[in-house]
């Protein structure tokens, strides 16, 4: 049996660098409150503000423009309730996407019932919408357009910058989950022309529980919940020192590997699938229209494999990847964002699988990764055949 | 079996309970390469809005980590709709009392999920059914009753085929419910006191009339005796089983009142005082869609044992087929209660033969022309 991991889009295991700086937060060493005036606060206070000038160089931001949050659903929901909160007597309306994250549709279709009007943007086979689209759909009661980066399923990156532009002159708050791009990508919010973006730690070998969101000056933003004076009160309650500090940690890790990660990633991704070529399986990548994508993420169809089954015998031979949809007891949902790209009906939807690339990865691991799908898929294929 | 038990691989349908728990437990320590596997069959919800499909699947976690083995799940909620639900509708639709169990097993877990683990590389496929699988020298199986008189399952086994039985494992079977339990404490299995489902799965706790109601336009309409007196009101004939005493309403002098028919052109509720009321007896009955283990179909009349309900205690008949599709059985002594829509199973000893659906009564005798 395998013990391969090839779904870092989900979750990445610690660094051990990062994990050697979060320990004085836990050991007994820095156990301060960073809001306390007495030398263990302010021994906190301290780290706080240097990750957050991290975390800020690591995008063009200011420092002052970084909010820490749990994580990427906390970004999203504060970036997009918070903007149409604050924003609503300017309007209503809301633009997005049909293929973002979960972190952003459930928050739409809630603002949705309290009586927003939004727009989502249907996505083409390349899996992104245009600068042009986005443009077409703007009205003057637009208040946020929200369009994510780097897709977490197929790993297509929309034309941020792009949209960037045509939003400069309207009043409408631009804001990108760029949740999964962060990992990998180099992004500079003044060239991207945004006004919020989110991220999170444990994609880039991060602690799960932190991350933060960029909130550009004068963004006007409404805090999601009510306390104490802490990230100038858009996200009260005491700093998780620890998980702020292994963000930083994992951040300037980024900084100093981001160029070789990408060419690593993509070099794999590459190998995987000249691999499945020389192997004869067959298969389809589901990005095949897309102009750009991210290095460590490929959707792949194999035409005829039901998900479920393909991805229980990779687990059961070692390989670890998902579908890239929630999966609780039993209710296996075909992906939204490949229906977003084919169709609702399309076959597709039930028979593609994620694979997301790695710090954990060695080419022997593609290798032996393509080898065990030309296996499980043409024992899956034959026994189909034979019922 | 050929392979050794450690290349071959055993999914198990683990609904949560103790049974499939135990299950997967022996198959386990026989050294098995088991997988669990969870069914969706149904989307419901408890009145707090906890899905109970959710908390089931929590048990199977436990228990499959304890074992540590691999689980996973999956849904055939359309599938058992289609095919299980549907069936359970039209049988009410037509005053008939279905076994939704018995379709269950044919359609979902012996045929949607049987195929769904094959995928998944399985040999076999094994759940917690009180049954046992004999397998013959020439290849074939044949089913035996559990060990456990009083939990043996083959009843509702009866409609799978000897290419279904030849991919099953039945482990429990050869033990006593309270023996399983017992194992299932020694081995501190997560689910060991959990309490058995009762009902029908889809409905569990719930009223029936009330379920029922919500899919299926209720009919109210007479109730009278054979001579045709009217005693009463019905609140619509698929309510109502033959046999049945509760819920009928009727007081007054003499021995209780039980159905005894159901006079579906006229909607009218036959009703009669007698637990053996001569209109609830009968000395045969035609069936439909006979399932034959064996696939070897008796030419001949041939003297069995049967049983027209779960856990009743076997009848003598004589059984003269005609073709799957139409089948007569005599009775040997006078049977109350046959009831169309439940199934007829077969037996010789403790093989399970097969079984079939019940069409009608015949009240009179016959003498044994099909």
């Amino acid at each position: 049996m395998h013990d391969i991991y090839l779904d870092h889009a989900a979750t990445t295991p610690v660094r051990e660098e990062v994990f050697e700086a979060m320990k004085p937060y836990f050991d007994g060493t820095k156990i301060g409150n960073a809001s306390s005036i007495h030398r263990y606060g302010r021994k906190v206070r301290v780290e706080i503000d240097k990750a957050r000038r991290t975390v800020a160089k690591s995008i063009g931001a200011r420092h002052d423009e970084i909010v820490f949050t749990s994580g990427g659903t906390e970004a999203d929901n504060l970036a997009i309730r918070g903007s149409a909160m604050a924003n609503r007597s300017n309007g209503r309306h809301i633009i997005s996407t049909n293929a973002e994250h979960h972190a952003v549709l459930h928050v739409l279709e809630q603002l949705e019932r309290e009586g927003f009007d939004v727009t989502y943007l249907p996505v083409g086979v390349d899996g992104a919408v245009t600068a042009e689209e986005v443009e077409a759909a703007l009205r003057d009661d637009t208040i946020l357009v929200t369009v994510m980066h780097g897709n977490n399923e197929t790993g297509i990156v929309n034309p941020i910058a792009e949209i960037g532009e045509k939003l400069s002159a309207h009043q409408a708050v631009f804001h990108t989950d760029a949740v999964q791009s962060f990992a990998v990508l180099d992004l500079d919010v003044e060239q991207l022309g945004i006004d919020l973006l989110s991220a999170s730690a444990h994609k880039l070998n991060g602690p799960k529980g932190a991350g933060f969101l960029y909130v550009k000056n004068q963004t006007n933003l409404l805090p999601l919940s009510y306390g104490g004076e802490q990230e100038k009160k858009l996200r009260p309650g005491t700093e998780n020192a620890a998980a702020i500090i292994g963000l930083e940690s994992a951040v300037s890790l980024r900084e100093a590997e981001r160029t070789e990660r990408y060419e690593r990633y993509l070099a794999l991704k590459k190998m995987l699938i000249e691999r499945l070529d020389v192997n004869g399986v067959q298969y389809e990548r589901n990005d095949f229209a897309a102009e750009v994508t991210l290095p460590h993420i490929v959707n792949i169809n194999f035409q005829g494999v039901p998900t479920e089954p393909l991805l229980a015998q990779l687990d059961l031979a070692g390989v670890a990847v998902s579908s890239g949809s929630a999966c609780t007891a039993g209710s296996f949902q075909p992906s939204h964002v490949l229906q977003a790209m084919f169709g609702d009906d399309d076959g597709r939807v039930k028979t593609s699988i994620r694979f997301s690339i790695g710090s954990t990865n060695t080419e022997q691991q593609v290798i032996d990764t393509a080898d065990t799908l030309a296996k499980v898929t043409e024992l899956i294929r034959s026994r189909l055949q034979t019922r | 079996m050929t392979k050794e038990n450690h290349n071959t691989r055993v999914v198990v349908g683990m609904s949560g309970g103790v049974d499939s728990s135990l299950t997967a437990a022996l198959l386990k320590e026989e050294g098995y390469d088991v997988v669990g596997v969870f069914m969706k069959n149904w989307d419901d919800e408890d009145e707090m809005g906890v899905c109970t499909a959710t908390v089931d699947y929590e048990d199977v976690a436990r228990v499959a980590d304890q074992l540590d083995i691999p689980y996973y799940s999956v849904n055939f909620e359309k599938e058992y709709w289609d095919r299980v639900f549907e069936y359970f509708l039209e049988e009410h639709r037509k005053g008939r009392t279905p076994n939704p169990d018995v379709m269950c097993n044919k359609e979902i877990k012996f045929k949607a999920f049987l195929d769904h683990a094959m995928l998944l590389g399985a040999d076999y496929v094994a759940t917690g059914h009180y049954a046992q699988i004999e397998r013959l020298e020439d290849g074939t199986v044949q089913m035996l009753r559990g060990n456990d008189d009083n939990k043996d399952q083959t009843y509702f086994l009866s409609q799978l085929s000897q290419d279904q039985l030849t991919h099953v494992l039945f482990p429990l079977g050869k033990y006593e419910k309270k023996d399983v339990r017992q194992m299932a404490l020694d081995r501190e299995l997560a689910t060991a006191t959990k309490k058995d489902s009762t009902g029908i799965c889809f409905i569990g706790e719930r009223d029936f009339k009330s379920f029922l109601q919500t899919y299926l336009p209720a009919q109210p309409g007479e109730m009278r005796t054979p001579d045709g007196e009217v005693k009463g009101k019905h609140e619509g004939l698929m309510y109502y089983t033959l046999g049945q005493r509760q819920g009928l309403g009727i007081g007054g002098a003499g021995d209780p009142w039980f159905v005894v028919d159901k006079d579906l052109e006229n909607n009218v509720l036959i009703v009669g005082q007698g637990s053996n009321h001569e209109r609830l007896l009968s000395n045969g009955l035609y069936g439909s869609g006979l399932n034959w283990i064996s696939s070897d179909l008796p030419s001949e009349p041939i003297r069995l044992t049967a049983k027209f309900r779960y856990r009743q205690k076997d009848q003598e008949v004589l059984l003269h087929v005609k073709s799957v599709d139409s089948f007569y059985v005599e009775f040997i002594e006078e049977q109350r209660a046959i009831t169309p829509g439940q199934a007829v199973v077969f037996y010789d000893g403790d093989v399970c033969l097969g079984g079939g659906t019940i069409e009608s009564a015949i009240r009179e005798k016959k003498d044994g022309i099909a």
